[in-house]
């Protein structure tokens, strides 16, 4: 239907090829299509998550809500351990690090106030679940990443707003630059381009 | 893409067959761009916000100018003494932290719902929240007498090997607002992300590509990412639903786990939460209503929104409103006479006018919002709103004051009366709030413009969009292609 628009690229220096597509229930098909046809090294760029678009590129759950989980544990025992500690034991760590707690005198009431420690033990939980999804979702998504080959192209920028982009990268072991082009062209896209590395 | 211009609607029905329209006047994606960064992009903001940042700034500045004079001077500049030993510092504090409250329950709360009209305002509130727990965050910092000491409040190990007091409410306090205001700013930031993508990807200096560049840390708009985000943003929203409502409930234990008539009471908790919500929301309509008129945002925060905000107020207002009544009967159904004593004091005691100010602002002003009409009066919605944040101010004066004014023994009653630095301070923190609030409207993206994205009709995959009663022509097209497909 259209050519491929973009200057010349090499070989070698191609990064693979985008289809652009103007509306969801297009990139929707395109990206069944293409995980149907074996692709695995393909992605789509779009201004925001169209729902259920992972599930047609067949995207596995991520792991987050398990790091999230360890996370949540982390902040929990580090509130359990630090509460306990600084306010009430006075021993040896294995007979080497001497642990003296302050131990406040109040009233006559128990040191290991275990309700007492709730709230801390509650927000420590949060506070480390919380940066845990944070920082995992960077951390999983390669984040921050500030060269990319489709940060590089004019055209693609339209994927923060309005355009939906699904993109065959080269190094799929099923590429071959004219049959993924033809490929794309029958999903029936907008442009089909070419991008650098 | 045909844009078919549709005629600005009447959102504002109650036919639950009939869903709202929630974007009024915008078909496709690329308007929604263009009209939500219109301010932002634009080479001049209006007028009006040169000004308000003049006087916002002005006030930051006064704040800066009378903390520095407490620091110099001691805390004696202010009103507080025995036996009101806490007066507008933690009155201020638990102000401005109920304020914040309305952010993350709008992002969290009504995000796990299903909300969808959430989208239009979570930004702003997130926003709003950030700022108020700045705000809030300042008065018990400066409150402590020994500034240079403020690092005692946190668990740092020390050469005196001196640790916090981990069984006291104040502490529990400051890992609770401490925790609310971490994952906020999270929250928010993670949010922001493909929307500075946005921007980035749209700005035309060198200065404003690197910067919105840098901190859109490389967003692509993959989907692939897009599955993980979506994942974090909805743990967060789990995350930070308890979090609200342990927020205030720990702020409430502040009062609540003393044996003060008026303050040991085990209502306090969800009074507190509801209280907060209620002036939250309050807030949020104070901001939004003119950030919507000057920033041309009516297609995006709709009658529609301001109609939802004001139910939910009217909601909480009744909340507190039961309250205020369940705290009086308590005392009376106890048979205890310090506690009958401080709530007839409060009522009609030498501080009786705040109370009153504080009932007629609280409960009987949102009352109003039972009629469709006021829902939708613009001038009644933002005066009711003001009056509901000066209410809920009042509210923690009279908890605050009262209480610790007149307690069991009438040897040590006192009055309270601030000074002139107790109250600049206050108006200063306003300063503090509207300066970083007029800075986040033109530098950042005022509304989740990727989320208001995926909650147009034509946004569905499969074109289900069919509860609208307005689609373009291409939007029906595109549902029958793809019932072809499947």
């Amino acid at each position: 239907m259209s050519e491929v628009t973009s200057v010349h690229v090499e070989r070698e220096n191609l990064y693979g090829l985008a289809a652009e597509f103007k509306t969801t229930p297009g990139i929707y098909h395109a990206a069944e299509k293409t995980y149907a046809a074996g692709f695995k090294w393909f992605d789509c760029q779009v201004p925001f998550a169209v729902h259920g678009l992972d599930r047609a590129m067949g995207v596995k759950m991520t792991i987050l809500p398990i790091l999230v989980f360890f996370g949540g544990m982390a902040g929990l025992t580090t509130a359990c351990f630090l509460q306990i500690f600084t306010n009430s034991m006075e021993f040896d760590i294995w007979a080497l690090l001497p642990v003296v707690g302050y131990q406040f005198d109040v009233s006559g009431k128990p040191l290991l106030g275990a309700a007492a420690f709730v709230p801390v033990a509650f927000e420590m939980t949060i506070l480390f679940s919380a940066l845990t999804a944070v920082f995992g979702t960077m951390f999983l998504n390669k984040l921050p990443m500030f060269y990319h080959p489709t940060l590089k192209h004019p055209a693609l920028s339209r994927a923060t707003d309005d355009r939906f982009f699904l993109i065959i990268e080269a190094r799929d072991p099923k590429f071959s630059r004219d049959e993924v082009e033809a490929f794309l062209n029958s999903l029936n896209p907008e442009t089909v381009i070419a991008l650098e590395k | 893409m045909t844009t078919v211009p549709v005629p600005s609607l009447d959102n504002t029905g109650e036919d639950p067959s009939n869903r709202p329209q929630l974007i009024l006047n915008h078909t496709d994606f690329g308007s929604v761009t263009t009209d939500i960064l219109r301010a932002n992009e634009s080479a001049k903001p209006p007028k009006s916000w040169y000004f308000a940042l003049a006087v916002s700034f002005t006030m930051m500045s006064m704040l800066g100018v009378m903390i520095g004079y407490l620091f110099f001077t001691g805390v004696g500049v202010w009103g507080n003494n025995n036996p009101v030993a806490w007066g507008y510092p933690i009155v201020n504090f638990v102000f401005w932290v109920g304020i914040g409250h309305a952010g993350t329950l709008i992002s969290a709360i009504l995000f796990l719902f299903r909300q969808k009209w959430r989208t239009a305002i979570n930004r702003l509130a997130e926003a709003m929240t950030i700022f108020a727990v700045i705000c809030a965050g300042t008065f018990p910092g400066i409150h402590i007498g020994r500034v240079w000491l403020a690092y005692w409040l946190f668990p740092i190990p020390n050469q005196m090997d001196m640790w916090p007091q981990f069984r006291s409410p104040l502490l529990w306090d400051v890992f609770a607002v401490g925790t609310y205001f971490t994952v906020s700013l999270l929250f928010w930031y993670l949010g922001m992300v493909p929307d500075l993508a946005t921007m980035r990807d749209r700005a035309t200096s060198k200065t404003k590509q690197m910067l919105y560049g840098i901190f859109s840390l490389g967003w692509r708009g993959s989907m692939r990412h897009w599955h993980r985000y979506e994942r974090a943003y909805l743990l967060l929203a789990a995350l930070a639903t308890p979090l609200v409502l342990s927020v205030h409930s720990v702020v409430s234990f502040d009062f609540a786990v003393s044996q003060l008539p008026g303050w040991h009471t085990t209502i306090f908790p969800p009074y507190f939460v509801a209280g907060a919500i209620f002036s939250g929301f309050a807030m949020v309509m104070t901001l939004a209503i003119p950030a919507r008129q000057l920033w041309g945002l009516k297609n995006f925060i709709t009658m529609r929104h301001l109609d939802n905000m004001c139910k939910i107020i009217l909601f909480t207002g009744s909340i507190v409103g039961y309250a205020y009544s369940m705290e009086f009967f308590i005392a009376w159904y106890s048979g205890e006479i310090y506690e009958s004593f401080t709530f007839i004091n409060r009522a009609f005691g030498p501080y009786g006018w705040a109370y009153w100010i504080m009932v007629s602002c609280n409960v009987v002003t949102p009352q109003i919002f039972w009629f469709k009409k006021a829902r939708n009066n613009i001038a009644i919605i933002f005066t009711a709103s003001l009056l509901v944040n000066v209410g809920m101010w009042f509210e923690r004066f009279v908890i605050v004051v009262t209480s610790l004014a007149y307690d069991f023994l009438p040897s040590s009653w006192g009055m309270y009366e601030p000074t002139w630095v107790d109250v600049l301070t206050f108006f200063g923190s306003f300063g503090l709030f509207m300066t970083f609030f007029l800075l986040f409207i033109r530098y950042l993206p005022i509304l989740a413009i990727a989320e208001l994205k995926a909650i147009m009709p034509i946004a569905d995959p499969h074109g289900h969009g069919h509860s609208y009663n307005e689609m373009s022509t291409e939007t029906s097209e595109q549902a029958k292609i793809a019932e072809e497909d499947e």
